[in-house]
């Protein structure tokens, strides 16, 4: 259904632009129709941005992605719309995607008056009752609001149901999540999963390894703009190959196990850097024979379905 | 017993009337205990933080009796607790990274802080290198602008800073949630190792995250809309929580390991109370799936066990009657 | 309901505001009059009623007669018809050209940005004042209109610039993103979803920029460089002082101008800093 083809975002910063970020560099992956795939990675890996690339809200440097065989950068106007009736995206936060000073329900109504002119009053609202319903939400406990009077969590399942108003295929849902409380935000997770089970795609971005694994089946997950590791995700979180994997998985706080000391390691990350494996400077097996300092590692699979970007998996 | 905390009760005061944000709340804190506090947001454990290190505008103070080692601090009071806050009870807060005035080089800002409090900063140096030594931070950043400082870098800095003068008691408010996974287990472990080497008596970790808590905390503490809802060792709410909301919290937590199609974890339905008008009794009571006619009155927050405190008349049963 | 409320709660502060109360009476006082200057003026401005010339004020001539037995009091309140002119047009205009720069520069970003940029600041180095002059040796006669053109074409970059950051700062929140993936045209977007929440800071730059005309409008009437058909507060001044009326002491031909305009700008800033305290709630005075 989505395919990103060797897509890179280049910033170009400093003075008269003369330095280079790269924010995100040659990813690729595909989401399959009814799947969800987890994005993960750390602040600064590039996620929100491939995100954005998706929803064409950021512009690609170079690489393509690909909706049902449309490359969707050449997409305007009508076709540009058309797109957006397929895919929609929800962000993290819940009260900044809502204009402060209007109602709630006017994300509905930009919906309608771009995509539905033509509905009369009481088929739409047929549509709207339908769409928050599921949502999980009582339209007569959150329409005619405005946004500070509603919960994070009620503000989110909004926003999926302004997206379900277009018969959406394809959701990215950036960090959706991350702001809600405890007790709610398990049930936005469970729409997600039940909305999939209805055939919908998503792309769940997230830094929370236990979430991803909860809710996806395949995983990707980022460093400095680079794949490390990406495959199904069991096979990830049982055998985690690469080194950078490996230290989010003894890093993630857990309610199983406690940690194991001594195996932190305090190297600051800097700034994205090239001409090397992303990693390689805060690697502990980082091996300059193999060319570790060299070049960023191609992605080569470690078992079925289970792609590793490490020289030293290579060796082994 | 390091803190004693009986019944403080500290309001915000807003245009539309008294926020009940923290409402009776009694507890101990033993010596060299880590509590963690944990809580929705809005549940009052940033108050209850902040209400034992600065208690300003717009908080008030409404009752309630705080002592550290055995000395009542005079929280209603800004002024007077100058003397207590950073010598017996220091915080390292929400916003480290930008706790630190950008136009000053730490060494001197750090001279300046001790200087407020009389210290002289040529004595502490040498015991300010070894702490920086602790949390790995190399001497030269004393030389250095904030703004030549990563996050994680910063948070290490601030929290060498807040314990220089080893206080008695210190308070962390949400130190680890703008942080990556890794400076995250850095820092929270870091925190423990100043526990252990007498940096700071004890100390009360204010955060969201309850898995953090398991990793690093003695004891939880566990808030609900402006109540002590439970207290009890870290192993006893993470596994064998009494009162319903901990135990419907904790079951909502997703682990790694857990797959919706193996296990459907399951929240909490209803939203918590606004604070501005909570309801009378168990301010749980609406949500709770255990309620009873018992629940219109306040629950106290006895101990059922040693060192098992909750707040719920089912659960806590004949304890709660006598 | 809720809205009302809101609104409510606004007109609250609005009308509660101190500074607001007396910056506004201010103005209102000196529309009033403006407004009814026909009414209120016995005599041509520029006519010589008074044929003994200069006079202090009398209860026929209330603001005195000037050196050639001009009634003062007439000029007064038609100049100020000419200086609210000035301010509602130059300070319209100036504020209009630096609404549609801002946001253009501010939510087009990129090379739009930059080139809009270079052009604010080319404006804001300008020297006005050398322009004027040579403008002023090309159009025999200027009239208020011209005037007014000049001074919101010279005004702008101030406005342009401030706006520019906050629909900068607007934009990028994540609401905006949502109105592009509702299929929203840029023009849209920036009247429906971005100018609503700088209302308060559209009001204040047109607050400043109305002051700020008729500062220097009075300022290039003064010079010589004014209106040559017309009659403004600036002129009367430039007037009293080539006649000699600080020498001769008559205070009468040059206060009341002079006054007025320092009430009006000064209860413009004044109405502006409590706007920000009825925008701005931390500043609310509790």
């Amino acid at each position: 259904m989505l395919k990103l083809e060797e897509i890179s975002k280049v910033y170009r910063v400093g003075a008269f632009g003369g330095k280079e970020l790269h924010a995100v560099s040659n990813v690729s992956f595909n989401v399959k129709d009814g799947e969800v795939v987890s994005l993960i990675g750390e602040s600064g890996s590039g996620k929100s941005t491939i995100g954005k690339m998706i929803l064409r809200l950021i512009s690609t440097t170079s690489g393509n992605i690909i909706f049902n065989d449309a490359n969707i950068s050449t997409l305007s106007g009508g076709n540009l719309k058309e797109y957006y009736r397929n895919v929609q995206g929800v962000f993290q936060d819940p009260f900044s995607s809502y204009n402060p000073i209007f109602k709630a329900d006017r994300v509905f109504r930009l919906i309608r008056e771009e995509f539905y002119p033509g509905t009369p009053d009481r088929e739409w609202d047929a549509k709207i009752e339908d769409a928050l319903c599921a949502v999980g939400l009582n339209p007569e406990h959150v329409l005619n609001k405005f946004p500070h009077q509603l919960s994070g969590g009620q503000l989110q399942r909004f926003l999926i149901a302004r997206a379900l108003l277009l018969n959406i295929k394809f959701l990215v849902a950036d960090e959706i999540i991350s702001m809600l409380d405890a007790s709610t935000r398990i049930d936005v997770l469970n729409l997600l999963a039940e909305l999939k089970s209805r055939g919908l795609s998503i792309l769940f971005i997230t830094h929370d390894l236990s979430l991803a694994h909860y809710i996806s089946e395949q995983a990707v997950i980022l460093y400095r703009g680079c794949v490390t590791e990406m495959g199904a995700t069991d096979h990830i979180f049982d055998n985690p190959v690469h080194p950078y994997t490996r230290m989010l998985m003894a890093s993630v706080p857990r309610l199983d196990k406690k940690w194991e000391h001594g195996v932190v390691d305090l190297k600051e990350k800097h700034a994205a850097v090239t001409g090397c494996c992303a990693f390689y400077d805060r690697c502990p097996i980082a091996d300059k024979s193999l060319g570790c300092d060299k070049f960023q590692p191609m992605l080569t699979e470690a078992e079925p379905d289970h792609f590793v970007a490490c020289y030293r998996h290579v060796e082994r | 017993m390091s803190l004693q905390v009986d019944n403080l009760r500290v309001y915000y005061q807003t245009l539309r009337g008294d926020v009940k944000a923290l409402d009776g709340a009694t507890f101990t804190l033993a010596d060299g205990e880590i509590m963690g506090l944990a809580g929705e947001s809005g549940c009052g454990k940033t108050t209850l933080g902040h209400s034992l290190i600065r208690l300003a505008l717009p908080m008030r103070f409404i009752e309630g009796r705080v002592t550290l080692d055995g000395e009542e601090l005079p929280i209603w009071d800004t002024e007077k607790m100058n003397d207590f806050r950073f010598k017996k009870i220091s915080i390292i807060p929400q916003y480290a990274m930008n706790a630190m005035n950008p136009t000053r080089k730490i060494g001197r800002m750090t001279a300046e802080l001790l200087g407020s409090r009389k210290v002289d900063f040529k004595d502490i140096l040498p015991e300010l290198k070894r702490r920086l030594d602790l949390v790995k931070l190399s001497h030269d950043v004393l030389d250095m602008y904030p703004i030549e400082l990563s996050g994680g870098m910063k948070q290490r800095m601030v929290m060498v800073l807040s314990t220089l003068l080893d206080p008695s008691l210190l308070i962390a408010d949400e130190i680890t949630s703008a942080l990556d996974v890794s400076s995250q287990k850095a820092v929270a472990e870091m925190l423990v190792e100043f526990r252990n080497r007498k940096c700071c008596n004890s100390a009360i970790v204010i955060t969201h995250d309850i898995s953090i808590l398991y990793q690093i905390a003695d004891s939880i503490m566990v808030m609900y809309a402006g109540q002590l809802a439970e207290k009890a060792s870290t192993e006893t709410i993470i596994h064998a929580p009494r009162h319903p909301y901990t135990k419907l919290l904790i079951s909502s937590l997703p682990e790694v390991g857990v797959k919706y199609t193996e296990r459907r974890l399951t929240g909490i339905p209803g939203n918590p109370p606004l604070l501005l008008d909570p309801p009378v009794g168990c301010r749980f009571r609406e949500r709770c799936p255990i309620a009873f006619e018992k629940c219109i009155e306040i629950p106290p927050f006895v101990e059922i066990e040693p060192g098992h405190f909750i707040a719920c008349w089912k659960e806590a049963g004949t304890h709660a009657q006598a | 309901m809720k809205k009302q409320k809101k609104k409510n709660e606004f007109l609250y502060f609005t009308l509660r505001n101190r500074k607001l109360q007396i910056g506004l009476s201010i103005i209102l006082f000196f529309l009033g009059l403006a407004i009814f200057a026909p009414v209120l003026a016995r005599n041509e401005p520029f006519a010589y009623v008074n044929l003994r010339g200069a006079q202090p004020p009398s209860s026929e001539y209330w603001f005195g007669t000037t050196f050639f037995g001009q009634d003062v009091f007439a000029q007064f309140v038609l100049g100020l018809r000419a200086t609210f002119l000035v301010g509602a047009i130059g300070g319209g205009l100036g504020t209009l050209i630096g609404v549609l720069v801002g946001f253009t520069a501010g939510y087009r970003g990129g090379i739009v940005d930059e080139l809009l940029n270079m052009l604010t600041n080319i404006v804001l180095v300008i020297p006005t004042l050398a322009v004027l002059l040579i403008i002023a040796a090309y159009l025999e006669v200027r009239s208020i209109f011209t005037e007014c053109i000049f001074i919101g074409l010279t005004a702008w970059p101030w406005a342009a610039r401030a706006i520019r950051a906050q629909t900068f700062s607007l934009r990028t929140r994540d609401f905006v993103d949502l109105a592009k993936m509702s299929g929203m045209k840029p023009l849209k977007i920036i009247f429906t979803e971005i100018a609503p929440n700088m209302m308060s800071y559209l009001v204040m730059t047109f607050i400043l920029q109305f002051g700020g005309a008729i500062l220097n409008a009075a300022t290039l009437d003064f010079i010589g460089l004014g209106p040559t058909n017309a009659v403004s507060l600036g002129l009367m001044m430039q007037y009293a002082v080539l006649w000699g009326s600080l020498l001769l002491g008559h205070w009468w031909w040059f206060i009341p101008p002079g006054a007025a305009i320092t009430a009006i700008v000064g209860a413009l800033y004044v109405m502006n800093v409590g706007l920000d305290e009825v925008f701005n709630p931390k500043l609310r005075e509790m």
